[in-house]
C-alpha cells in the first residue's frame, strides 16, 4: 500500500498548492503536527486558509507560517499569545474567522462525516449568529453552521502503523482525530511507527481509512506553553 | 468588607454538589478547585478533551501531552478519560455537564453574559466560552462587582458583545451573590452579601434590577 514516507517534506510532495485550505490538529502547542508545519514552511506554499483551534506562538507551531507570510486566513476559536498574528491582523494583512471552539470541532467532524451543516445553540444572540440561518426546534432557537472539508489535513499522533491506524496520547488527542477525517488527503506524523498488528484494534482512535500518508518524526520539540507545578509536601 | 478572590472561590465552591461534572473557566474560576468541600466528589472537565483533571504535576514530572484548557501542565487521576475535541463539546453542548463557572466582563439583569471581546481592542477569541454557556446545565459567573474605575459590570443591558444571551444562573461578585430561579424571566435575587456590605451599597454599585 505504501502509506509510509521517509520525511515530512516527501509526505507532503504533490499535495501543496497556493490558495489551499489546510485543517490542522492541536490545541495550543499540544499535539500539533510540528514536523509537517515546518515542512510546509520550507516548501513556501502561500495564500493558505488554515483551520486550527489556535494559531501557534511566535516562532513555533503555526506561528512560523504566519511569520513567513504564508497564511491568508485563519479559522480559529482563540488566537492569543501571538504578537505577529496580532500585527498582521491589525494591519489588515490577515483574514480571521472566529468559530466557537465546540462549533469549530463539530464543523470539522461534520465535514469529515459528510454532513454539510448542523444547527447549534452555541452563539445564538451573539455576533457569531449574525447572517446565519436561525431555526426553532421545540421552542428553542438554533443557528446553522457549515461543515468544513479541507484540501489537506495534517495531524500528530503518538503511534501509527503502516496502514495509517493512529493512536493519540492524553490531551494531545484534541482536534487531531476530527481533523484526520476532514481532509481530502490526510497526512499524519507519528512519534512511533509500530509493526502491523501491534496496535490493539479495540484501542485505535483513527482508523486507517482516514489516513493516506504517514511519516515517522524525530526529535519532536513538544514545547510546553504554561509550565505549572506544585510543591512536594515536606514530611 | 469585600470578599477576596479566594473568598469568592470558597463561595463558588458551595455551588458544587456531590457527583457533579464541572468545567471551570480560565482565571478566577480555577481557584474554585482548591476549595471543594470534604465529602463532595467532583469530576472536572477540561474542554481540550479530558474528564477527571488532576492537580499540577510535581516539578520534573510535567508532560507536554497533558495540559488543561489554559495550556497549563496538569496530571491525571484514576478516573481520567481522554477524548477528541468534538466529543468534548458533544458532552458540553448535549447538556451532560452539570455546571460551568466562568469569569465575565459584564452580566445583565436578563442573564446575558459578555466576556470575550472589547470593540476596538485586539480580539483573542471566545475559545469554548460560547459553547459552555450554551450547553452546561447551570452557569455560575464570578467577577469583580465593579471595574477598576468603579464602572458598572452587573448592568441593565450588556454594552459589550455577548458571549451568550439569557445564560447566567448565579452571579458571585466580591460584594454579593445573586441567583435567579429560572431562565424564563425570573429576576436575579440578592441572596448574600459580604460581611459589612449593605443591600443599599450593592444597589448603588449595580445597574441591573434585582430583588
Amino acid at each position: 500500500m505504501g502509506k509510509v514516507y521517509d520525511t515530512a517534506a516527501v509526505a507532503l510532495d504533490g499535495l501543496l498548492f497556493d490558495g489551499m485550505t489546510i485543517v490542522a490538529g492541536g490545541f495550543g502547542l499540544c499535539g500539533i503536527p510540528e514536523k509537517l508545519i515546518e515542512a510546509i514552511r520550507v516548501h513556501g506554499v502561500k495564500d493558505l486558509t488554515i483551520v486550527s483551534n489556535n494559531a501557534g506562538v511566535d516562532g513555533f507551531g503555526l506561528g512560523v507560517l504566519l511569520h513567513s507570510r504564508q497564511v491568508k486566513k485563519m479559522i480559529s476559536s482563540y488566537v492569543g499569545e501571538n504578537k505577529e498574528f496580532e500585527r498582521q491582523y491589525l494591519a489588515g494583512e490577515l483574514d480571521l474567522e472566529f468559530s466557537p471552539q465546540g462549533t469549530l470541532a463539530e464543523r470539522i467532524r461534520a465535514g469529515g462525516a459528510g454532513i454539510p451543516g448542523f444547527y447549534t445553540r452555541t452563539g445564538v444572540g451573539t455576533k457569531i449568529a449574525e447572517g446565519k440561518e436561525h431555526k426553532d426546534f421545540a421552542g428553542e432557537t438554533f443557528i446553522l453552521e457549515a461543515g468544513i472539508v479541507a484540501d489537506l489535513a495534517i495531524v500528530h499522533a503518538w503511534r501509527g502503523d503502516p496502514y495509517g491506524n493512529l493512536v493519540y496520547r492524553k490531551t494531545a488527542r484534541n482536534f487531531n482525530p476530527n481533523a484526520a477525517t476532514a481532509g481530502r488527503v490526510t497526512v499524519a506524523e507519528v512519534e512511533e511507527l509500530v509493526e502491523p498488528g501491534s496496535l490493539d484494534p479495540d484501542g485505535i482512535h483513527t482508523p486507517s481509512v482516514y489516513v493516506q500518508r504517514v511519516v515517522l518524526g524525530h526529535d519532536f520539540e513538544k514545547r510546553i506553553e504554561q509550565r505549572t507545578v506544585r510543591q512536594r509536601e515536606i514530611v | 468588607m469585600a470578599w477576596t478572590r479566594d473568598e469568592m472561590a470558597v463561595r463558588a465552591a458551595k455551588e458544587l454538589k456531590d457527583g457533579f461534572y464541572v468545567n471551570l473557566g480560565i482565571g478566577m474560576p480555577t481557584l474554585v478547585a482548591n476549595h471543594i468541600a470534604e465529602g463532595i466528589d467532583i469530576t472536572l472537565q477540561s474542554e481540550n478533551g479530558m474528564l477527571g483533571m488532576g492537580p499540577f504535576p510535581f516539578a520534573g514530572e510535567e508532560d507536554a501531552d497533558l495540559i488543561n484548557a489554559g495550556k497549563q501542565t496538569i496530571t491525571e487521576l484514576r478516573r481520567t478519560s481522554y477524548f477528541s475535541s468534538a466529543d468534548s463539546f458533544a458532552m458540553i453542548r448535549g447538556g451532560h455537564m452539570d455546571l460551568s463557572i466562568l469569569g465575565a466582563m459584564e452580566v445583565a439583569g436578563n442573564g446575558d453574559l459578555a466576556n470575550w471581546m472589547v470593540p476596538g481592542k485586539m480580539i483573542k477569541g471566545m475559545g469554548g466560552a460560547m459553547d459552555l454557556v450554551a450547553g452546561a446545565r447551570r452557569i455560575v459567573v464570578m467577577m469583580e462587582h465593579n471595574d477598576k474605575t468603579g464602572g458598572i459590570k452587573f448592568c441593565a443591558t450588556c454594552t459589550l458583545p455577548l458571549t451568550g444571551s439569557n445564560v447566567v444562573d448565579v452571579l458571585i461578585t466580591d460584594l454579593a451573590v445573586f441567583e435567579r430561579a429560572d431562565r424564563r424571566g425570573a429576576p436575579f435575587r440578592l441572596i448574600e452579601t459580604a460581611s459589612g456590605v449593605t443591600g443599599d451599597e450593592v444597589r448603588a454599585r449595580t445597574g441591573a434590577q434585582f430583588t
